[in-house]
């Protein structure tokens, strides 16, 4: 017997009841009793046919589920009956579950699902590692690594299975066909990398050992570089492409889920590829990420160790180059993680904020609800209705709720997830993200878990002992129950605190956001439009060739009408880290052994960089047309450099020997303002050398800053096809303006700002509905008191005055209490925040009147209503 | 509904499946006949509650001890619901009676203790 034949076994248990009753009752008559007298007395023998109908169905284990589906069809009947509390209910759950699982889906997708690789368990990342304290910035703490040590580590430790490299790099491709050249962001692997990742060509095959070498000529394809460019034509494989005018073999095709380490990268060499070889021993030249493989049988601990102390021989043997002490590790999927995990988990503690909030406030009207059914539920537990029943049909409300809102809201968060990824634009992974089956378990479990929430208090203080108590209170109780009352101000109190907690966070994440949009970036960000390219080393083999196409280049961009001022250099302010250098003063007395070097970040600028970007010269002089190669070397430097390694002393005519770009004196000519290399990083010194003396280790890519008289986005055509005429094959990319720039920058940081704040702003009408909702119906509850009160003499205003104490107060506890528990949480928040305080007083002052005024706001309608009570009126319905 | 039961229902309920094994034993019958059947029995000693008749019924012929049929009654020209008993049942009928016996022996023992224990 199966549930679904329930109808059945319910008609024959009917059957044999009935035709076992005719027949006591046929019997009755034959002992010669009337028809009447034989019915009654067959009935009386045989007892109550519908309880021993019920009892013997019980016996039948699908009993259960006929009486959840009794108990769900009774609660849709109750939601229909009040369509207007069924809906906001249903409409908030929908939202907080679906916001709670869109993201889930990404927390998931970029912090707990294990990568795409073999045993991605034992994959990990190694970085150098500084001691001094004062480097632990997280630009050193995991401090990226230089060929030589890679090598070493490898070659010289047996803890790890094996360890891979790869680093950054960027080619121009160019068709053979006069087909658009474009700019290609490409990684260089070492050819261990794939095996070690676990990875196969899709077609073709990955590298062999004697492809990683400085003249190799090997190339992967990813998978849409593949599509878009070669039309998916698998004949590519051992066909020739040209990278910065060289040619490479296409030896293979990655699989199109390979994304690592971003979805971004077209093309893979062999490490060793395109590099200049001799840096390939340099130990201080630090531009790789190491993967690698953990031994089964070893620990990470003594791995580790083994690498730590290759490493240390190393630091001790350079000395006064930045070689780090040490070692640090991180996980593959950490690593990947990097910038986004605290803002995802932020977003969730919000979002799970709300979900408590929204599950709250439906048992906030529940509990207003079941007071009404209080002398129903009296009635029914007095004629024998189990607690666990009456418990079940109170859940079987909240469940219906959930599950109506929670199959809208997994609906939404297909949407809202999909969404959240293109908005998202540094989420790693992101082609991975999307709602699947542990997810839908997920939003499963959410759906029971805010039902039994929602529904089990409620259901509780509902029944038991105290629904019969509401029997003998008589009608002329006036202040009715004094515990549901409480109970729905404690829920309240609590709903409340969780807003404060959010609007908090919203608002220091807000204050934050703002002070990185207007924060300083130390020269001119409007109207200037910037896009970079990269001479390629073979066709401008000399710094002849290279300073002949900047100079002309920046010639003629300058004579294009509309443009004010034109800037050339390796980056601009605000696009990022560039790179750095360490060097020596050779003015000053030598550093003792084993002392940091100073260190400051390296830039290129042409004459016209500072004042077309209107960076101050506080001392000295900007660079001339005289500042190029064969000329004696000069560098101009921040405020900020000067200010630490020259303290009062002028720098003017001292010396910088940055040992890394050549073996040679750069007389210091200017001093320049400080400028920030990222919004929302501490400024760094900077130095900034020639853009027409090329150095050995200068970057390769040059940035064109352009400044306009109107909108800068309309030069960016006219530019590009200037350049196209002084070289057809050099493509182009990064074309932004400044803002832009600055806003790309920003990008997850307004993200996280503005959703917490549209979760908060969510939490804060749900507890004003809330609030209103529990003074509504106290004043209900009270309106027979209200009455006696202006009967005897009570004025209208005293009237409010008790309703609005009666609803402020819980508002107020909350409010304290939310307070309190922001000291402790806005301390997650802390590292996110820039140029605010997490104990920011104006934040706190603004959220705590915000809340107040909405509060009150709430409380007053019903305070009103209730000063307009017709005293009459109010003890006639008594 | 637990509570409002008399304390021995547990035992009384075990002894009521009991019986209606031994009455099947003559043959298929239905409820109304097995109810009768007892109550006939003992005298009138053991007045057949409905109430625990059908449950227990439908108790043992989800376990497999009795299975049922509708079918024509001989003497009357209607179909009602027979049970028999199933060699299943018929095992548990041996087992049930021995656990019954031994259980009386246990509570004759306390109650009327003899004198061969001395």
């Amino acid at each position: 017997m199966r549930w679904w034949q329930i109808r059945k076994r319910n008609a024959d248990v009917d059957r044999e009841l009935q035709s076992d009753l005719e027949l006591e009752e046929e019997e009755e008559r034959e002992r010669g009793a009337s028809s009447q007298e034989a019915h009654y007395a067959a009935l009386r023998a045989f007892g109550n046919p519908a309880l021993i109908r019920e009892q013997t169905s019980a016996v039948w284990s699908w009993s259960a589920v006929e009486n959840v589906l009794r108990d769900l069809r009774i609660s849709a009947r109750t939601l229909f009956r009040s369509p207007g509390f069924s809906l906001i209910a249903i409409l908030v759950m929908a939202l907080c579950i679906g916001a709670t699982t869109s993201l889930f889906t990404v927390v998931r997708s970029v912090l707990l699902r294990p990568l795409p690789f073999r045993d991605p368990d034992r994959l990990v990342m190694l970085y150098e590692h500084y001691r001094d304290p004062a480097l632990n910035t997280p630009d050193y703490n995991y401090n990226v690594v230089s060929p030589a040590d890679f090598y070493d580590w490898r070659s010289q430790t047996h803890g790890f299975e094996d360890m891979a490299a790869w680093r950054y790099w960027q080619f121009n491709l160019t068709g053979e066909h006069g087909e658009l050249p474009e700019l290609v962001e490409a990684r260089g692997g070492s050819w261990n990398l794939f095996p070690l990742l676990g990875v196969n060509a899709a077609i073709g095959r990955t590298f062999v050992e004697s492809e990683d070498r400085p003249d190799g000529s090997s190339v992967m394809l990813t998978w849409s570089l593949f599509e878009r460019r070669f039309g998916g034509d698998s004949s590519i494989i051992g066909r020739q492409i040209h990278l910065d005018g060289k040619l490479y073999t296409v030896v293979g095709v990655l699989p199109k889920w390979f994304t690592y380490p971003d979805a971004g990268v077209q093309v893979w060499v062999p490490y060793a590829t395109a590099l200049p070889p001799e840096i390939l021993s340099h130990h201080d030249y630090h531009f790789s990420r190491v993967v690698a493989r953990l031994r089964p049988d070893v620990t990470l601990a003594s791995a580790l160790s083994q690498v730590e102390a290759v490493q240390y021989h190393l630091h001790m043997q350079y000395l006064n180059a930045p070689v780090a002490e040490d070692v640090a590790s991180k996980t593959l999927i950490q690593d990947l993680a990097k910038d986004v995990k605290k803002p995802l988990i932020i977003l969730l503690c919000a979002v799970a904020c709300m979900l408590l909030i929204g599950c709250l406030n439906v048992a906030n009207i529940l509990v207003a609800r079941s007071a009404a059914r209080q002398k129903e539920i009296g009635i029914r537990s007095a004629l024998g209705a189990r607690r666990m029943t009456l418990i079940r049909e109170h859940l079987a409300e909240s469940l219906l709720i959930s599950l109506t809102g929670g199959v809208t809201g997994v609906m939404l968060s297909l949407a809202a997830t999909e969404w959240l990824v293109s908005k998202w634009t540094d989420l790693p992974s992101a082609q991975s993200i999307h709602v699947d089956g542990t997810v839908l378990v997920f939003g499963c479990a959410l759906v029971f878990a805010t039902a039994l929430l929602a529904g089990l208090l409620p259901a509780i203080s509902s029944t038991g002992k105290s629904a019969v108590r509401a029997l003998q209170a008589s009608s002329r109780t006036m202040a009715g129950s004094q515990s549901r009352t409480a109970l729905r101000k404690t829920l309240l109190t609590v709903e409340i605190a969780a807003t404060v907690v959010l609007l908090i966070a919203a608002g220091l994440l807000l204050k934050s956001f703002w002070r990185l949009r207007t924060a300083d970036v130390g020269c001119l960000t409007d109207n200037v439009l910037t896009m970079s390219y990269s001479l390629p080393g073979d066709k401008y083999d000399k710094p002849e060739k290279r300073n002949a196409f900047n100079e002309t280049l920046v010639e003629r961009v300058r004579a294009l009408s509309g443009v004010r001022a034109v800037a050339l250099g390796s980056t601009v302010p605000g696009a990022g880290y560039g790179g750095d250098d360490v060097f020596t003063i050779p003015e000053l007395p030598a550093l003792a052994p084993g002392t940091t070097l100073p260190d400051a970040l390296n830039r290129t600028a042409d004459p016209g960089y500072f004042s077309a970007l209107q960076i101050p010269l506080l001392s000295g002089r900007f660079f001339t047309s005289h500042d190029r190669t064969g000329q004696p070397k000069t560098v101009i430097i921040s405020h900020q450099l000067a200010k630490q390694y020259f303290g009062v002393e002028n720098p003017l005519g001292k010396h910088l020997h940055p040992p890394a770009r050549a073996d040679a004196d750069y007389e210091v000519v200017g001093v320049v303002g400080d400028t920030l290399f990222q919004v929302g990083r501490q400024s760094m010194a900077t130095m900034y050398f020639p853009v027409f003396a090329p150095d050995k280790g200068d970057n390769m890519s040059l940035t064109l800053a352009v400044r306009t008289a109107g909108d800068p986005l309309a030069i960016s055509v006219p530019v590009q096809k200037l350049i196209a005429e002084l070289d057809p094959e050099l493509p182009v990319s990064d074309v932004f303006t400044m803002q832009q720039i600055i806003e790309n920058s920003l990008g997850s940081a307004s993200l996280s700002a503005s959703l917490v704040l549209g979760f908060a702003v969510l939490s804060l009408i749900l507890a004003s509905v809330g609030l209103y909702g529990v003074l509504s119906y106290l004043m209900t509850q009270r309106t027979g008191e209200i009455g006696v009160r202006m009967a005897m003499g009570a004025r209208r205003e005293q009237v409010v005055a008790l309703m609005l104490s009666n609803g402020l107060r819980p508002a107020l506890y909350g409010l304290v209490l939310g307070l309190f528990v922001s000291v402790g949480t806005v301390r997650l928040i802390q590292s996110m925040l820039y140029g605010t305080q997490p104990l920011d007083p104006a934040t706190f002052a603004a959220v705590a009147a915000t809340l107040l005024a909405v509060a009150a706001v709430a409380c007053l309608v019903p305070a009103w209503r209730a000063s307009r009570i017709d005293p009459m009126q109010a003890l006639r319905n008594e | 509904m637990d509570k409002r039961k008399p304390k021995g229902a547990d035992l009384l309920q075990g002894t009521l499946d009991m019986l209606i094994l031994r009455t099947l034993l003559y043959g298929p019958a239905h409820g109304h006949q097995i109810g009768k059947h007892i109550q006939r029995t003992t005298n009138d000693f053991l007045q057949m509650q409905h109430g625990s008749l059908y449950p227990a019924l439908h108790r043992l012929e989800k376990r497999g001890w009795v299975s049922s049929r509708w079918e024509t009654a001989p003497d009357r020209n209607r179909e009602f619901k027979y049970y028999r008993l199933t060699d299943k049942g018929k095992k548990q009928l041996v087992v049930e009676e021995s656990e019954w016996k031994r259980m009386a022996e246990a509570v004759a023992r306390v109650m009327w203790p003899t004198a061969e224990e001395s």
